[in-house]
């Protein structure tokens, strides 16, 4: 099951700062994250990409989803 | 999905963006806008607030367009890439205080974050104290984040409510347009002398504030959230924006003859010191007044243009912050808190002791669910 953080509704720079601390705990594997702006879609995207994850995002109504991935 | 990442979201992006906004404040300045503040959140927030009549300051009273214009010209992009979100609910009365104590910080400095660029471009060196006050109370404010500090969050709310800023913004930008009278005494009010009668043409502002709005809101531009993000994570995303927007103001300043490089402009001919434009060199007070903004910013998660273009987009809780800085403006000059002024130490420190009180007891839980 892969771990999921809910970050809708939070401002700068919490999304991040929460998501970051998902990925630093889980290390490799699958990661989601749940965000409602597309600020904080492109901020958690960067956050993960700088630590090396592959990120994909798709819309769901008003909310994005992002699913972060790490090979171990 | 539509394109994930548009240009402006990318490093080339908002170093462009960057390079406009830095160009349009200094050429604002050369068409009329005061010295060093081509572009200042924190004291055109505060001529608005003279112009209104909050404050009896009649040297910094004008209904700048540029305020409202960066809000519409926010609520514009927001609109056509489908990114207006109308939502509040995220401790907006705390975020109000925060915008209060924000202004008094900036006005003791006497600049908002892009004006403490506008003016190191343009050679003030007083500039120097306020930017490291603001890496610092940057630096403390993450430090909060870091454990744990959160307004909690906001939820989606009607349209109206989103609405309910730019509505106020419009209204604010046709009064600006119409300049009605209301009689002796009464609003608008605006300066004779003094940086409130220096602006360049209406029409001029009113256009680079759309201009500067649409650019800001498509690319996130931040002033603080680039100094945070450097702290944080060593992210230099948005700082490069923030620095090609000190790199065009410096390099045009050069350009129109705006650069005069000193904590003072020396001396007049009667021996008295002439002062930088809008400045004063109580470096401490520079610092610690930029100490407090940087904290209130960061808190409140972006820097002062960050929170109008938010509030375009339909963040409640920026329009919160918003008109606490309105309100903040009032109060720091009806209390003579401005600059150097008998009361700014004061307020500075009473705004330090709030905003760590709220920095240290506002917590929410926001468990990571697995």
């Amino acid at each position: 099951m892969a771990i999921s953080v809910d970050a809708r509704g939070l401002a700068c720079p919490q999304p991040v700062i929460l998501t970051r601390k998902a990925l630093q705990e889980v290390v490799t594997g699958e990661v989601v994250v749940l965000v409602d702006t597309m600020t904080q879609v492109y901020n958690c995207t960067r956050a993960a990409e700088k630590l090396g994850w592959q990120v994909t995002c798709t819309e769901k109504g008003d909310i994005f989803e992002l699913t972060l991935r790490k090979q171990a | 999905m539509r394109a994930f990442r548009s240009f402006l979201a990318t490093r080339p992006g908002i170093v462009l963006v960057g390079l406009v906004l830095g160009g349009l404040a200094v050429t604002l300045q050369k068409y009329g806008n005061p010295p060093n503040m081509g572009i200042c959140v924190a004291c055109f927030t505060r001529d608005i607030a003279g112009a209104l009549g909050l404050h009896r300051a009649a040297a910094v009273q004008y209904l700048r367009p540029e305020i409202p214009a960066f809000c519409l010209g926010a609520f514009i992009a927001a609109l056509a890439f489908r990114e207006f979100r109308p939502r509040t609910g995220s401790a907006p009365f705390v975020r109000f205080v925060l915008g209060l104590f924000a202004m008094i910080g900036a006005l003791a400095f006497l600049g908002c974050p892009w004006r403490a660029m506008l003016r190191l471009a343009g050679g003030d060196w007083n500039a120097i104290a306020g930017l490291v006050g603001l890496i610092v109370g940057t630096a403390v404010g993450v430090q909060f984040l870091k454990l744990g500090f959160s307004l909690g969050r906001s939820y989606p709310t009607g349209t109206v409510a989103g609405l309910a800023m730019p509505f106020v913004m419009a209204v604010l930008l046709v009064l600006a347009f119409l300049h009605p009278q209301a009689g002796d005494n009464a609003a608008l009010f605006a300066s004779r002398d003094g940086p409130g009668s220096r602006h360049a043409p209406l029409l001029f502002s009113t256009i680079a504030g759309l201009i500067v709005g649409f650019l800001a809101q498509r690319t996130r531009f931040c002033t603080v959230g680039g100094i945070r993000d450097v702290i944080l994570m060593r992210d230099f995303h948005l700082l490069s924006g923030v620095l090609a927007f000190l790199v065009a103001a410096f390099v045009l300043n050069l350009v129109y003859g705006q650069f005069y490089p000193g904590f003072t402009l020396g001396t007049n001919p009667d021996g008295t010191v002439r002062a930088q434009y809008a400045a004063h060199t109580v470096h401490w007070l520079n610092f610690a007044g930029m100490v407090l903004a940087g904290l209130a910013f960061t808190l409140a998660g972006g820097c002062p243009g960050r929170q109008v273009f938010l509030s375009g987009e339909g963040d409640g809780d920026a329009g919160m912050f918003v008109l606490g800085m309105l309100t903040g403006a009032a109060v720091a000059h009806n209390f003579l808190a401005v600059g150097s002024g008998p009361n700014a130490a004061a307020m500075v420190l009473a705004g330090l002791v709030v905003v760590v009180l709220i920095g240290t007891f506002g917590r929410e839980k926001l468990p990571v669910a697995r």
